[in-house]
């Protein structure tokens, strides 16, 4: 057991609010991600749990016993940090063993336990070294390995992945998802990429300006998002947001959703369009399209983007761009958003989404 | 024509290449060889004769050493000075800045105010520092009435061969004390602040921290300033002369001043060449053994 629990936590630096009362529960053994671009607050929430950056107000629970004045190193936590932070005067095995050695942990035991990590890492050969001789995917092992071998109840991770190079990057989050899967504790990684969010996590907080924007699965993120700016933050190319007939709501849908022809179809959503630009993507093409007219009066005409399995669309061509209304996303002017049977009447949004007649667009 | 106008032009280009670097360092060299090397030639050079500036000099060979190293006390008496003084210098002044860059390190405005008052008495002249401390130092002095004050009894400071070294070492670490400290201070910044949370995390002691973390990685830093002192320490003159002038008796004889005394009081300078020859021997002994032996043990990033 090993749920983490923020209750009211606010955090200034000098005088500037970083996150202001938010609760949050991180769920026991889950792979949760805080994502968000930076300066959103993730590090900084996990440096709290850690009890490097101490909340200025506020409680931290880890298994219902509050934390906050707990030294770091007594909150069974490891973490690993984004430049690793490894002891540069140690040798390899010194930095795994430090740790151990400071909780007087005996000889043989940490023999053994620094002899399978090793193993587990694949720093068995290198355990002698300095980590000025090591390579930085090498180094990055050294981190992994110095938390791991403390058996804690959670592991902290700083964009750790984000000093290696791309192809390192990805055969390291395979491995983290396995020893996550192995060891079966909590794991808390913090990372701006959006990918590496999805791609590993059991549940991704989304984060901005020190607000939680959406804790939820990765399918939910991006098949169900609680507003414009997480419909906005997963997917590439990102959801298409633009403002509804009446001026002040907005409807969305994903590039990948969208149906391109050169006839009008019978989706609730239709719109003609030019096609401004196409991108070859392999199996699919992206293109950008120029919206024929706004939506709401006085606009200006709007771009979308499009992602179709039919390369055959050439720049300067009309085309339609419809959507089905299973696929449209509606936000009020708040930019949250509006659910079906969430209580409001969905009629008044799926009437703005239907083809504006040509005469009344943009005329008084 | 034109060809070979081109072909000259470019001889002259290339000769200009080779020698620029030489015209570049030509000063600094004229410089280091007038000053430096000549003067180092030149004293070896007269430690092999009988010299008072007065009459002809006198080839006498190896009796000058003969003298110092066997014949003459006082020698002896001022390397072993030199000793005592070097070492307790090298150890408080080291011991003393990393005290006082661990307690600094921290940017509060009251810890910039107390680095800049630390770091004051080394932009003053050694001349002035060592006058006013004479004048504190005094038997009917400041540091005395300090004394009274706490009901101590009274020393004799500079006036007592028990207390007179000790007394300049006191000078010179208080004036030194500043700099050598800010040189720490500045590396002890540049530590990352994730090695410290790291360490932090892995439950380190303080006491454990600073000895397995901090210190090892401020061991380049700690040898730079073992080297510096050391030889600094070695070359102690004005200090000796203002305050003490070698006494009382020779309890604070120390070379550079012995050799002084030598050549310019008793005017024998080839006596006193050849105790200057022995002292940049150790220098240079010092230095090989100081960038050799530690090499292995200290950490560069």
């Amino acid at each position: 057991m090993s749920e983490i629990v923020f209750k009211n936590v606010s955090k200034f630096f000098g005088d500037t609010k970083v996150i202001e009362d938010l609760n949050l529960t991180l769920k026991d053994g889950e792979f949760t991600v805080l994502v968000g671009a930076s300066g959103c607050g993730k590090t900084t929430l996990l440096r709290m749990i850690a009890g490097i950056g101490p909340a200025t107000s506020g409680e931290i629970y880890m298994d219902g016993e509050d934390i906050s004045q707990v030294p770091p190193g007594k909150r069974s936590i490891a973490m690993v940090f984004q430049n690793y932070a490894i002891y540069p005067t140690m040798s390899v095995k010194g930095n795994i063993e430090f740790g151990l050695k400071n909780k007087k942990i005996p000889k043989e035991e940490r023999e053994r336990r620094i002899a399978s990590v090793a193993e587990t890492v694949g720093l068995t050969p290198y355990l002698g070294r300095k980590p000025g001789a090591l390579s930085g995917g090498q180094r990055q092992r050294v981190a992994l390995a110095r938390a791991m071998v403390k058996n804690p109840k959670v592991f902290l991770m700083d964009e750790p992945l984000s000093n290696l190079d791309a192809k390192l990057r990805v055969s390291m989050r395979t491995e983290l998802i396995e020893l996550h899967r192995r060891v079966k504790t909590s794991f808390v990684y913090v990372t701006h990429d959006q990918a590496e969010a999805m791609s590993m996590a059991d549940t991704i907080i989304l984060m901005d300006g020190g607000k939680i924007m959406q804790q939820a699965s990765p399918e939910v993120i991006y098949n169900d998002p609680d507003n414009v700016f997480t419909a906005q933050f997963v997917g590439t190319p990102a959801m298409n947001v633009i403002r509804a007939k009446d001026g002040e709501s907005f409807i969305g849908y994903r590039p990948e959703k969208v149906m391109l022809g050169r006839n009008r179809g019978g989706a609730l959503y239709c719109r003609r369009g030019l096609i401004l630009t196409r991108e070859m993507l392999g199996s699919e093409t992206l293109y950008k399209v120029r919206l024929e007219k706004g939506e709401w009066e006085g606009e200006e005409p709007v771009n979308v983007m499009v992602k179709s399995q039919d390369p055959g669309f050439r720049e300067g061509e009309p085309v339609e761009v419809s959507v089905e209304k299973e696929s449209l996303y509606f936000f009020d002017k708040n930019e949250n958003r509006i659910r079906p049977g969430g209580g409001t009447d969905m009629e008044i949004y799926y009437d703005m989404a239907r083809d504006i007649p040509a005469k009344a667009g943009g005329k008084e | 024509m034109m060809g070979e106008e081109k072909k000259k032009k470019k001889g002259g280009a290339i000769w200009w290449e080779r020698v620029r670097p030489y015209v570049m360092v030509g000063p600094c060299m004229i410089f280091l060889a007038v000053f430096t090397v000549y003067p180092v030639l030149n004293m070896i050079y007269l430690s092999f004769f009988d010299y008072n500036l007065l009459t002809e000099k006198k080839y006498i060979g190896l009796k000058n050493y003969e003298r110092l190293f066997f014949v003459n006390v006082d020698f002896w008496n001022a390397v072993k000075n030199t000793a005592i003084y070097t070492l307790s210098v090298v150890i408080l002044l080291i011991f003393f800045a990393l005290v006082f860059a661990l307690w600094l390190q921290k940017s509060t405005v009251l810890n910039s105010i107390a680095q800049r008052i630390i770091f004051l008495p080394h932009i003053c002249a050694m001349l002035s520092v060592a006058m006013v401390f004479q004048w504190m130092m005094d038997e009917k002095g400041l540091l005395n009435m300090v004394l009274e004050f706490f009901r101590l009894p009274a020393l004799r400071w500079l006036n007592s061969s028990a207390t007179a070294l000790l007394s300049v070492i006191v000078v010179n670490v208080w004036k030194n004390i500043g700099y050598y400290a800010l040189i720490l201070m500045s590396s002890l910044k540049a530590i990352p602040a994730e090695i410290n949370e790291a360490a932090e995390l892995d439950d380190a002691k303080p006491l454990s921290k600073f000895f397995k973390i901090t210190l090892p990685m401020l061991s380049p830093q700690v040898f730079f300033l073992l080297v510096t002192i050391t030889i600094s320490s070695f070359k102690v003159f004005e200090s000796v002369r203002v305050l003490t002038g070698g006494g009382p008796g020779d309890s604070t004889q120390v070379l550079v001043y012995y050799i002084y005394r030598y050549a310019m009081t008793n005017l024998k300078f080839g006596y006193a060449s050849a105790a200057g020859t022995f002292l940049l021997a150790v220098v240079l002994i010092l230095t090989v053994v100081y960038f050799r032996l530690p090499g292995k043990r200290v950490h560069y990033q």
